[in-house]
């Protein structure tokens, strides 16, 4: 990955002819904070609503679809064959196939770039493409005795119902399994990580507290035009993403105190206002060669045009965990014969509002562009009026594997109704971070 | 998958089924406690009517519907023989001139009616009376009217009586004539008791009597829960591909109606401005066209008009009517939305006969009515129809929110002494849809198990 020029240097002239693979639309549940309105719904539930909401709007009940492919990064055991479980509780044909894939919070951004490949090589007409996160219904590494325990206990209001919990315990469910939340090979959870990251590009707390106001205030824009009308469907009573705080300010967020980074003292600039929430949700997407689409009366939305994905050693090099995607990009753009300055909307998932910050300081910084990406100079400038222009993780939250799907159906409505720029198609830009330094990129153009 | 799910899931309430044997039907004859009948609904495939049918009445009219229910394969009787059981009895009194002449068939019909069957039909062919009649012609004519009201409530064991008024020129045999006919006789009018409908045009000949709808385009609004959802499952089932729309909140019941009917969800907020148009989008986009438009999303926000608020008001104004205004104004202007068009309105019993706290209410469902009839014109030159169905008592989530006491009280306050099923409301919008019903417009259809109060 160390050498962009390599894979630039492949040309996408070099490949075949293949069809297009096409954005039909796509359907979301809202995201719900965890504990809140999804505490008691599993993984299998929230995906099988989200696919049941996205069959319903494309009038899809009883369809085979080519193969469904999904996701999970906190998943039980149990949920081996989570996609394909599914499926079969869903509207759709009982003989639609389906796999799960996990690439931490790329899960999502993934299926829709691995489907639509399959989509273009012919291999199959139509899918769906998607992911789903409890971090409510979280697997905890211990007994299955003991797990139940402590989620009954997590809900008890009273210190008598708490004890009346713990007096089950049994010496038998104490048998360790310490799960962890960070990094297995450092042992820092990611918001420490991305502390390090942001510091290292000294980006202020003000910057983030302005990208987190920004986020709040462009989705909730976007409920308020109705843009949302055919990409999420309600669940279990919630119909808005339960995170947005659309009145928000700078002052309420500027109040907030640092979560992450403390140990690095005057430079904590991390807090719970400009940090994604740990969510719950499910998302699809719908995608079709352009004959399946036209042969049901479906809309086309956008073109999957491609896709890159890039790792960093974040254990022993000089880059921040969640670096990937300022790799993964200018590879990506190069490949396409194509620079910031031809994108029309950038969807950088907000892990935090460090990590979309320092990427984009990365970007403008002539020595990294010179010594890591191996170019004359900066990368570039991304036009701050073209990102996250209806919102993203920081305020809808971001359940891992549901994120790609909500970010790809989002920006295929947008570019759709975008049409087109400069008389060529409307072009958009996803990038997604994801936990083991990894990170997933795509680009779409409107339709 | 269950498209026709409206008869099989549903039971009638408690004490109907308490009733309607053994020991519970003894005490009740004794105590003379309401006995409400098990009503029969509509089955496809199942007959039109349990038993004989005997048509009365003199001219060639008789003759003539006689022959379209020799057509239909039923068991048609000119004459009524003593003791033996009667499905149906059509009276067909079209060609009166004065009410002296009802006295004849009325009584004739009299002598059967203790021969009639469970759930068995009384229906009138005849001519409304207009202010053009000639005095004695009018008195005849309207004669009918207090005629089928009345032998309605004399009925019993889930029986009904309802009237076809034919206008001057139509037919008694005509397609629109017999497509009301069919409806009334059938299982489609259970909870309809006591009513009329005009035939004021031919029609259309019949073709699929059990898939009337196929390959028509519906859009029902209000699609996601009770009435809106058994007329999307109804529609379905007759054979028209459904397009649910309800408001995003109510987007997951939506989506299980939707797939459920194999049709699609969409959501949208019918009082947003271009709501018309959006429907008609995703109607001609992925279905190619639009042929019934049913206008049932609905709300209730009830407060005597003393302590009533502009919110409250202009809410209920908002979505049960403006939004029908306008989004009607944006099919009529389209040129895809023509040929067979259908809009048929689910109006109110409260706009007809008034409700204490709902005079938000009732303005909206009365002006329904009214929109629904001047709307008739327009529609009938590019050959459509639109109509109106006002609900009585419908057992719904809504109404089982009434106290107990005063719900048990609402629902027998009607002919038939039950509540009805959200699928009566939706077998008569399904009727109305009907290529056959083509004749059939400015109706408007009360499915009240003829309620004691109002028309």
């Amino acid at each position: 990955m160390s050498n962009p020029t390599t894979a630039a240097s492949s040309g996408a002239a070099q490949l075949p002819t293949l069809r297009k693979a096409v954005v039909v639309g796509g359907n979301r549940i809202p995201f719900a904070r965890t504990g809140g309105a999804y505490a008691h719904s599993s993984n299998q539930d929230m995906l099988t609503a989200a696919l049941d909401g996205l069959v319903a709007r494309f009038g899809l009940a009883g369809e085979e679809i080519g193969e469904v492919a999904a996701g999970a990064v906190l998943k039980h055991s149990r949920d081996f064959n989570l996609t394909r479980e599914a499926v079969l509780g869903s509207a759709l044909a009982a003989t639609t196939p389906a796999y799960d894939l996990q690439q931490a919070c790329a899960t999502g951004l993934e299926t829709v770039l691995g489907l639509s490949n399959k989509i273009k090589l012919g291999q199959i007409d139509s899918a769906i493409a998607g992911g789903v996160d409890s971090a409510s219904d979280a697997p905890i590494a211990v007994s299955e005795g003991l797990r139940a325990i402590l989620l009954d206990l997590n809900r008890a209001k009273t210190t008598g119902q708490k004890l009346k919990i713990l007096s089950r315990i049994r010496p038998k469910d104490l048998s360790p399994d310490a799960p962890s939340t960070g990094e297995p090979r450092t042992g820092l959870s990611m918001g420490e990580h991305q502390a390090l990251t942001t510091a290292q590009w000294k980006i202020s707390r003000e910057a983030q507290d302005e990208l987190a106001l920004a986020s709040h205030k462009n989705l909730a824009a976007a409920y308020g035009r109705n843009f949302f009308d055919d990409l999420v469907t309600p669940f279990r009573g919630l119909s808005k993403d339960s995170n947005l705080r659309g009145d928000s300010t700078l002052e309420k967020l500027a109040s907030l105190k640092p979560v992450f980074g403390k140990s690095l003292g005057a430079a904590a600039t991390m807090t719970a206002g400009n940090s994604t929430p740990l969510t719950d949700g499910a998302s699809t997407v719908l995608l079709a060669s352009e004959e399946w689409a036209a042969a049901r009366d479906l809309p086309i939305l956008a073109d999957v045009v491609d896709g890159e994905a890039a790792a960093v050693d974040f254990v022993h090099g000089k880059d921040g965990l969640l670096m990937a995607p300022a790799f993964a990009v200018p590879r990506l753009l190069a490949r396409n014969g194509l620079t910031l300055a031809d994108i029309d909307y950038f969807e950088i998932h907000e892990a935090f509002a460090g990590t979309v910050l320092s990427t984009l300081a990365a970007w403008e910084d002539e020595e990294f562009g010179k010594t890591r990406l191996g170019l004359d100079g900066a990368f570039g400038t991304v036009d701050r009026s073209k990102l996250n222009v209806n919102g993203s993780s920081l305020a809808a939250g971001h359940p891992f594997a549901a994120t790609g799907g909500r970010l790809v159906a989002t920006l295929a409505k947008m570019l759709h109704e975008r049409g087109q720029v400069d008389g060529r198609p409307a072009r958009g830009l996803i990038s997604v971070c994801a936990a083991g330094g990894q990170g997933v990129v795509a680009i779409l153009e409107a339709r | 998958m269950t498209t026709h799910s409206n008869g099989a899931r549903e039971k009638a309430d408690k004490y109907t089924e308490f009733v309607s044997r053994g020991f519970g039907r003894d005490l009740a004859k004794r105590l003379g406690l309401p006995q409400p009948a098990i009503l029969r609904r509509y089955n496809p495939g199942a007959p039109l009517i349990e038993g004989p049918v005997l048509v009365m009445g003199q001219g060639a009219g008789s003759d003539d519907v006689a022959k379209v229910l020799l057509d239909w394969h039923q068991d048609v009787r000119r004459h009524a023989t003593p003791k033996e059981k009667l499905g149906a009895i059509v009276v067909v009194l079209d060609e009166l001139g004065h009410p002296e002449q009802l006295s004849a068939p009325m009584l004739a019909v009299g002598a059967a009616l203790r021969d009639l069957n469970k759930n068995a039909r009384i229906v009138t062919i005849s001519r409304p009376a207009l202010p053009s009649d000639a005095p004695a012609i009018a008195a005849a004519r309207n004669g009918v009217d207090g005629i089928v009201r009345s032998v309605a409530k004399e009925l019993r064991a889930g029986a009904t009586a309802n009237g076809i008024l034919l206008a001057n020129g139509i037919a008694a045999d005509s397609p629109s004539a017999m497509a009301s006919l069919r409806f009334f006789l059938s299982g489609r009018s259970a909870f309809v008791d006591g009513q009329f409908l005009t035939a004021s045009a031919v029609g259309e000949v019949a073709g699929d009597w059990d898939k009337p709808l196929n390959g028509c385009v519906a859009v029902v609004t209000g699609a996601a829960r009770g009435i809106g959802a058994a007329i999307a499952r109804t529609l379905a089932r007759d054979g028209a591909t459904v397009i649910a729309v309800d408001v995003p909140a109510a987007g997951d019941h939506l989506a299980a109606v939707a797939n459920d009917i194999h049709g699609t969800a969409l959501q949208l907020d019918i009082t947003a401005p271009d709501a018309g148009e959006r429907i008609l989008d995703h109607a001609i986009s992925r279905h190619g066209r639009l042929d019934i438009v049913v206008h049932n999303a609905g709300i209730t926000r009830d407060k005597l008009l003393a302590n009533m608020d502009a919110a409250k008001w202009d809410s209920v104004i908002a979505v049960n009517i403006a939004s029908q205004l306008r989004m009607n104004e944006a099919f009529l202007a389209s040129g895809d939305f023509g040929g067979n068009a259908r809009i048929i309105s689910v109006a109110s019993t409260s706009g007809i006969a008034g409700n204490r706290g709902q005079s938000n209410y009732a303005a909206s469902k009365a002006g329904v009515m009214g929109m629904v009839r001047s709307t008739a014109p327009l529609l009938e030159a590019r050959g459509g129809t639109v109509n109106a169905v006002a609900p009585g008592f419908i057992e719904t989530d809504m109404t089982a929110k009434i106290p107990f006491a005063t719900r048990e009280v609402a629902r027998r306050l009607n002919s038939l002494q039950q509540g009805g099923r959200p699928g009566d409301v939706a077998e008569a919008i399904a009727f109305f849809a009907q290529p056959a019903a083509a004749g059939v417009t400015a109706n408007v259809l009360r499915v009240c198990g003829q309620n004691l109060v109002g028309q």
